[in-house]
């Protein structure tokens, strides 16, 4: 058999345009003015869209104004609610960042910089809608109004952590706030979203469902599982991409992100997709709502890719001196979405120097004193533990018969060793 | 140079492992997420990048990508990072890599290296804190590692790359920091499906498996402190069971406790005493013990979770039990 090309074949190796000791490089993103894209008309066909996968869509110009079809006209009160829900995550995070640096807890990952992202949806979705998100979301639970010191109770794996000593810090849980959990493996929630969104829809039920995946873990299997479940029964639900250009160490192009964004993968599955920039609070709230009603009205699922970016290491134990430029995050072009909705309020008169830094004020304030109530019940590294029968708890009505024996077999070991 | 030792830990041992395999064999590739910082930085340092790969969050994919390679005569090392991510691999390994010699007779081997690290008693919770190597046992085909060492650690994992066939490597991150004299010569190989004596006794049989070397060989100590003198056997290989070296053992002492820290249903300690009950009836002086982790899962919080596992005192217990 002869050869038409004989050269060796080669492979190609994604590599970021940029790594520790060089200059943070963002200049090959192509960044769409804010409002220079169309909003559809929220009944449109997927296979009408395709071009929105490509763009970005964007609310908050440079000079903080609200411009284009996206503006989602918020009033000032709603806008201020949302600069509060995404001040009050920022500092709850540096709060829970600062206490597990003293040992309080062993584990803490902020979302700084990815505020919008989680607090926009929680705003835009109802209250009762289901939310299937990853790590990232603690500004769902904010936004939604669970109790910061339940929060703070789980990170610290006290007496009164609400998962009982099970679960690591900050993968919450809450039936009550409509937070599903957060799984260590990556991407089971997505099908879990559209199963979830599918059952409500054979119930006759009128709420809807959302997942947040990262960019990397778009590269499982359950990803792809779920665009598919999604599409072939058009289900209510919203799948959102965080593309926040780091997976631990990875950059996006490890997952496939130099080759096609990430709402790209919509067209193959037959799903609308938008991109947006999720540092801008209010083209992540448009995009919701239009997602949203979508889903409300039959017309099926939107993958949203919100484009933004990871400013601080993935986790407490990550160091990302290591893998990106330092200043990297500085440089990152679509700003803070905190410091743009600031702005837009100040742009429009809503606001001023003055009252954002008594609200700052405010927002510390108040995690100190859920701070105070929550260490009162115990930190991780103090005297306050979970009661080791509560193991046996919460599973079953009636204790089965080997847990029975598992419990008096702990209990005699215990009474054993501690003589 | 074919005696000497330098001191290293576990976890330096295995990334020496795996330099010198890829100093000697061009075919060893290496694959896994976040490598490139997190595991394997030296390596990369060394090697053609083409021969390591950070791959995309996709464990089954790269798994199986792996099992591809390896038609090809590639000996890739495929990364899982934490046991619980072997799940979702499970199905290139259980389904693929170890059926295809079977399945194709013998048209097709797999020599592929799956190692990953049972991240228990470490703060981890439910869902990254599994020791799972009785589901991977329960698959013909399939060989199964454990090494509590870094002499073990690094002569397995070597063995495992020059195997013809796929090899799933159980490391303990417990053990990562712990150092010793680990031989230099590059042909150094612990042979798969070798137990091995820790501790020489005639009272009674500790079979260690994986991580539960350090307590057993703890509570031995203790228990000779008292004039009982304990075996420890160091099982090693979980597939294939080196059935010889404990029935011999058992013969001796006529009394086994197994210490495992899976959990105790279906555990590597089931399988041991079933082997030694149909095996080595006539040698047992008392009932096997069989000291594991209870059937639950596995909680975050420390003062929950370090209950759970074997102890020296749970295995002294044991012993005495059957003295």
């Amino acid at each position: 058999m002869s050869r038409r090309n004989s050269r060796p074949l080669s492979l190609h190796i994604p590599e970021p345009p940029s790594r520790p000791g060089d200059e943070a490089d963002f200049s090959h993103f192509e960044i769409p003015a804010a409002g220079v894209v169309a909003r559809p008309d929220t009944a449109v066909a997927a296979s009408e869209i395709r071009d929105m996968v490509h763009t970005l869509v964007r609310v908050l110009d440079d000079d903080g104004r609200a411009v284009g079809p996206w503006d989602p006209k918020l009033d000032a009160d709603t806008l201020r609610q949302a600069l509060r829900a995404m001040m009050l995550t920022r500092a709850f995070d540096e709060r829970m960042y600062r206490q597990q640096r003293q040992g309080k807890t062993s584990f803490y990952m902020k979302c700084t910089g990815e505020e919008a992202v989680a607090c926009a949806a929680a705003m835009a979705i109802d209250s009762d809608d289901m939310c299937f998100p990853t790590y990232r979301q603690q500004g769902l639970l904010v936004t939604r109004g669970y109790s910061m010191v339940d929060m703070m109770c789980q990170i610290y794996s006290n007496e009164r952590d609400p998962l009982k000593g099970r679960q690591l810090p900050i993968m919450y849980s809450s039936k009550a706030a409509g937070f599903f959990s957060i799984s260590g493996n990556l991407g089971t929630q997505v099908p879990q979203a559209v199963g979830w969104a599918m059952a409500s829809a054979y119930s006759e039920d009128t709420r809807i469902a959302a997942a947040w995946t990262g960019e990397g873990a778009t590269a499982e299997g359950d990803f792809h599982y779920a665009m598919t479940f999604a599409t072939v029964y058009r289900a209510p639900v919203i799948i959102n991409v965080v593309n926040n250009q780091w997976a631990i160490s990875s950059y996006s192009g490890i997952a496939g992100g130099d080759e096609a964004t990430f709402a790209a993968r919509a067209i193959g599955y037959g799903m609308a997709g938008l991109r947006v920039d999720g540092n801008d609070f209010l083209a992540v709230y448009a995009a919701t709502r239009w997602a949203a009603e979508r889903a409300r009205t039959n017309q099926g699922p939107t993958l949203i890719e919100h484009f933004t970016y990871r400013a601080e290491g993935h986790s407490t134990s990550d160091d990302p001196a290591r893998y990106r430029p330092s200043e990297e995050a500085k440089r990152w072009p679509l700003g803070d979405p905190i410091e743009r909705l600031k702005q837009h309020l100040v742009a429009i008169g809503e606001w001023d120097d003055e009252r954002h830094a008594a609200l700052g004020k405010e927002l510390v304030e108040q995690g100190k004193a859920a701070g105070r109530e929550a260490e009162s019940y115990g930190t991780l590294s103090g005297e306050n533990v979970v009661q080791a029968d509560s193991m046996f708890e919460d599973v079953f009505k009636e204790v089965p018969w080997h847990l029975v024996e598992q419990r008096d077999q702990a209990e005699a070991e215990r009474q054993a060793w501690h003589k | 140079m074919r005696n000497s030792t330098q001191k290293l830990s576990y976890l330096q041992a295995i990334v020496e492992a795996q330099r010198e395999e890829m100093r000697r064999d061009e075919r060893v590739i290496l694959m896994g997420e976040d490598i490139a910082v997190y595991g394997a930085q030296s390596l990369f340092d060394e090697f053609d990048h083409s021969r390591l790969r950070n791959v995309p969050i996709s464990e089954n994919s790269f798994t199986g990508v792996g099992v591809g390679a390896a038609l090809t005569g590639l000996r890739p090392i495929v990364d899982l990072t934490i046991a619980s991510f072997v799940y979702l691999a499970s199905d290139q390994i259980i389904n693929q890599a170890a059926k295809l010699r079977f399945m194709t007779g013998g048209q097709l081997k797999v020599p592929i290296v799956v190692r990953t690290s049972t991240f228990y008693n470490n703060r981890t919770a439910a869902q990254h804190a599994d020791r799972p190597y009785p589901l991977f046992m329960n698959i013909p085909g399939l060989k199964v590692v454990a090494p509590a060492t870094a002499s073990d650690a690094k002569g397995l994992l070597k063995a495992a790359i020059r195997d013809d066939d796929p090899v799933i490597m159980f490391e303990d991150i417990n053990l990562w920091g712990k150092k010793e004299e680990v031989p230099v010569d590059v042909d150094f190989l612990v042979p798969i499906g070798k137990a091995d004596i820790k501790r020489a006794g005639s009272d009674a049989t500790i079979v260690s498996v994986a991580g539960c070397l350090l307590p057993a060989l703890a509570a031995a100590e203790l228990l000779a402190r008292e004039g009982i003198d304990v075996e420890v056997v160091d099982l090693r290989t979980i597939a294939p069971m080196d059935k010889e070296t404990i029935l011999a053992s058992v013969a001796k002492t006529g009394r086994l406790v197994i210490a495992d820290n899976s959990h105790k249903v279906g555990s590597v300690a089931s399988e041991i005493a079933a082997v030694v009950s149909e095996e080595g009836f006539e040698s047992l002086r008392k009932p096997i013990q069989r000291v594991a982790t209870p059937s639950v899962h596995i909680p975050y919080n420390q003062a929950l979770e370090r209950q759970l596992y074997p102890t020296k005192e749970r295995i002294v217990a044991a012993v005495r039990a059957i003295l």
